[in-house]
């Protein structure tokens, strides 16, 4: 069996292990990543990326056809059409440049990159199953970023009509009615994108609203965009399985009557979980939370130099976050001194409207001291310009000092919004700080601005 | 209008003096009837002195930490009609104050400024900057990236950095001050790199049950010489007999931890040491030594070192001592034991449980003449016919007034204790 030995090894090429591998190179680690599919990983290419495109690609195709029954802005359009293989083609395409982004930046910095299948053999030993056989490499670090998958609902597995995130990213067809189990962030984004390309969709929450991790303030705008849409929405209702002919979804509410939902095909997107499984991990026997490794603030597990990132480390599962652990275990690992500490992550979801949420919530911050106010876009003129006064901006802050601990906003765009927000929490900014900041106008930024002087008493725009 | 005075009632029986611990009120506050003023103290027991009237508070009639006359004026309290002033200044009780003293209103007491906690900065330059916030206990740090990756590349950890930017924000002056006054002739000493010096003291008057077990603790060393003999006891027996009883009876008479078989143990091995069982009146030169076990157990609660008495434990059972420590327990730390429930013990009983320690030095509850000490209970390996054995092992560690009570006794009655606890059927023959 072919045999080498590394500094650094990483398993797993998402923006997690990528960014690693790519930051311990820069520092002089030598540095070797095994992925066994797509350098990438979830995020680039069944995750955040496809998403987007296949979001803008809806929303182009959407307003497209609203201007074809004649639109406000006086824009006439014939008729719209929508060829979705070409519009899968485009997306691989822009997938297929950032992996090979990837492969270029690890290349120029000098990681090693191994295509093939890890599996741990211990903790500086793993087994890589590539076309030529199996080989071993030995290393000083273990840094593990294996990322998460989809979660399956019990009695209804993927496959046929029931289908994950990954497949809802490259249809080859569009189907005439899908159903959306799980009205989280996944659910929603896909699910307003497929009503957008055309298809009948209803979305099934087991809980009484959608969004239900966020406050419902934040979510109420996209709840009325969803009615707006024309997505039935169907709230405390669990899943009962697939009708007999398979083209329907069978679902309980809260009072026990069932419903069969038509459906030709089933987007299942209950949340993801660490991938713990197939590839060696319980051999090292770790200390788990529950199905996640258990890291520390340095992102070590509880075995000496190995180390873990990401979804595999439990939520928040966000590729930012994976790559702010990966950039700061190679810090570690190249002798400098790093800590786990930020002051926020940011999350964002791209629904119509968006919603963006940083820091503590008003909820969050309920027994601490907090003042916090809002803003509406429909008094940001940037926003009527964009048509879109739907939303808001909002602050919380601490009474005492005024030192801002979160910010939330949900409106069209308004995930550009993070890097302010994210930007002023990890600074440790003061409202005074943002409210005497000059914010271009006119730019759905001076929302940002007008919710800080509204928190501090002094608004000038509502 | 008039004014109502409030004396220093009499709480304890036979007291003249009490301690004043804290005032509820400040001058200028409206006050309702049965607000509590303030906390006075008398030998351990703290009571609060509620208001019997309503009205506005005129003025205080002391600072927290001095000594009171009963009978001495307390306080004053503006109230709707006549007031008390003018009887209470004629029924003065003589030798404890006068009549003109109790009119003349004394000076308003206002509350001392806290000490400072913030630390202060060792150079002089920093601190001319705005005063630094200190952060509240479990705050992180709040510092901007940038500053955090520079406090870390140089080996500071930010959560000793005092933050002079708004918000108690740590700036990149304030790591270069913490740097610089690590640096100015005081090193840290070796391998302390990354804690940066304190230099901030708090004063912490010394009042209340604090001073009374100040004052005990001094006296008891002050006038008896201690000797304090160790003994190890086998107590591998008495727990399997404990988890026996224990099995049997938790769910009907309570829990027993193994307190009550040392009390037990304490109150039979007395029976032939009275001389051990006493109190030592020094100045009169009398040994008292009583027929009762009035057991002393010291507990510790959120304002110091308490000693409530198990009266007649001669008399108690197990689950009678077990539930009787409980009670008094929870009465001391609830503030709620009365003077007779921590007064008149005859010996005493120390023990801190699981941080016991093996060996102790405890101090005799004064006028005492023995106490008897408690260590943790560990299993250790030990020669048992010839054979290493697992066996549960605890220390007792006890101190005796050797004026009158000598090596030779004291020895003797902890090695029947030592008896009574290794073959712990010997606990119920009677």
């Amino acid at each position: 069996m072919n045999k080498r030995s590394t500094t650094l090894l990483v398993i797993g090429g998402g923006p997690g292990g990528y960014v690693a591998a790519l930051r311990a190179a820069q520092l002089g680690v030598a540095t070797t990543l095994v992925e066994g599919a797509r350098l990438g990983g979830t995020c680039l290419n069944v995750g955040c990326i496809p998403s987007k495109a296949l979001i803008h690609a809806a929303g182009e195709f959407d307003s497209a056809r609203r201007h074809g029954a004649g639109s406000a802005l006086g824009i006439r359009v014939s008729s719209a059409s929508l060829d979705i293989a070409q519009t899968v083609r485009w997306k691989d395409g822009i997938v297929a440049r950032l992996s090979g982004g990837v492969a270029a930046l690890l290349r120029k910095a000098g990681v090693e990159v191994v295509e093939g299948w890890a599996k741990i053999v211990d903790g500086k030993t793993v087994e890589v199953q590539d076309a030529n056989g199996p080989s071993r490499i030995a290393c000083e670090h273990l840094l593990l970023a294996a990322g998460s998958r989809s979660v399956e609902l019990p009695g209804m597995p993927f496959g046929g009509p029931v289908i994950s995130s990954t497949e809802a990213l490259s249809p080859s067809s569009l189907p005439r009615r899908l159903a959306v189990v799980g009205a989280g962030y996944i659910g929603l984004e896909l699910g307003i994108a497929y009503r957008k390309l055309g298809v009948e969709v209803a979305v099934v929450e087991a809980m009484e609203r959608v969004l239900p991790a966020w406050d419902e303030e934040l979510t109420k705008p996209v709840s009325a965009s969803l009615r707006r849409l024309g997505i039935e929405v169907h709230l405390g209702c669990t899943v009962q399985g697939l009708g007999a002919c398979g083209d329907a979804l069978r679902i309980r509410n809260a009072r026990g009557e069932e419903t069969e939902l038509p459906a030709d095909r089933v987007l299942v997107a209950v949340g993801r979980r660490p991938r713990i499984e197939g590839w060696g991990l319980e051999t090292l026997m770790l200390e788990m939370d529950g199905r996640a490794v258990r890291i520390d603030d340095r992102c070590r597990t509880s075995m000496r130099n190995v180390w873990a990132v990401g979804d595999l480390t439990g939520e928040p599962m966000l590729a930012h976050r994976a790559m702010a652990q990966g950039a700061m275990v190679a810090e570690l690992i190249a002798g400098k001194r790093r800590r786990w500490t930020p002051a926020a992550i940011p999350a964002v979801c791209f629904t119509e409207p968006e919603v963006v949420v940083v820091g503590q919530t008003p909820e969050d911050a309920a027994q601490a001291d907090c003042i916090h106010a809002h803003f509406p876009f429909a008094a940001n003129g940037r926003a009527l310009t964009l048509d879109a006064p739907e939303g808001f901006v909002r602050v919380v802050a601490q009474r005492e000092d005024h030192r801002i601990v979160g910010w939330q906003a949900v409106g069209h765009g308004a995930s550009e919004l993070a890097a302010a927000f994210s930007q002023s929490i990890e600074m440790g900014a003061c409202l005074e700080d943002v409210a005497g900041t000059i914010h271009a106008h006119p730019t759905l930024g001076e929302a940002v601005q007008e919710a800080a002087l509204r928190a501090l008493g002094r608004a000038l725009h509502v | 209008m008039g004014i109502h005075v409030i004396k220093m009632p009499d709480i304890g029986e036979g007291i003249a003096e009490v301690e004043l611990v804290a005032w509820n009120v400040k001058p200028g506050d409206v006050v309702v009837e049965d607000q509590q003023l303030a906390e006075v103290m008398t030998d351990k027991a703290t009571v609060e002195i509620p208001s019997p009237v309503s009205g506005r508070v005129l003025a205080l009639g002391g600072e927290p930490g001095s000594m009171m006359a009963v009978g001495r004026e307390l306080i004053r309290i503006e109230v709707e009609g006549e007031g008390n002033e003018r009887e209470m200044a004629a029924a003065a009780p003589s030798g404890v104050g006068t009549a003109a003293e109790a009119v003349a209103p004394p000076e308003p007491v206002m509350p001392a400024p806290a000490p400072a906690l913030a630390p202060r900065r060792a150079q002089p330059a920093a601190a001319e900057r705005q005063a630094s916030v200190p952060r509240r206990a479990g705050d992180k740090p709040l510092a901007s990236p940038a500053v955090r990756q520079y406090a870390w590349d140089r080996g500071v950890e930010l959560n000793y950095v005092a933050g002079s930017g708004p918000a108690g924000r740590i700036l990149r002056e304030d790591v270069d001050a913490c740097l610089a006054g690590r640096g100015s002739g005081r090193e840290a000493p070796a391998g302390g790199a990354g804690h940066a010096e304190l230099e901030w003291e708090e004063r912490v008057p010394v009042i209340g049950l604090r001073r009374r077990i100040a004052q005990k603790m001094q006296e008891a060393k002050r006038r008896i010489p201690h000797f304090t003999y160790v003994e190890e006891v086998d107590v591998t027996e008495l727990e399997a007999l404990r988890e026996r009883l224990n099995a049997r009876h938790e769910a009907g008479r309570g829990r027993l931890s193994l307190l009550p078989f040392v009390m037990r143990a304490v109150v039979l091995a007395l029976r032939d040491f009275p001389q051990i069982n006493a109190r030592f009146d020094d100045e009169e030169g009398v040994v008292t030594r009583y027929g009762a076990v009035h057991l002393g157990i010291a507990t510790q609660t959120d304002g110091g070192l308490m000693v409530p008495v198990v009266r007649h434990a001669e008399a108690r059972d197990l689950w009678a001592c077990a539930s009787e420590v409980a009670r008094l327990a929870e009465a001391a730390r609830s503030g709620k034991a009365g003077r007779d429930e921590l007064a008149g013990s005859t010996i005493t009983i120390t023990s801190l449980g699981a941080l016991g320690g093996i060996v102790s030095t405890p101090v005799i509850n004064h006028p005492e003449v023995a106490i008897v000490g408690v260590n943790r209970m560990v299993e250790r390996p030990m020669i048992r016919g010839g054979m290493v054995a697992a066996r549960k092992m605890m220390n007792l560690s006890s101190s005796f007034d050797h004026r009158v009570v000598d090596g030779m006794d004291g020895a003797r009655f902890v090695q029947a204790v030592r008896g009574y606890l290794e073959a712990p059927a010997t606990l119920f023959v009677e």
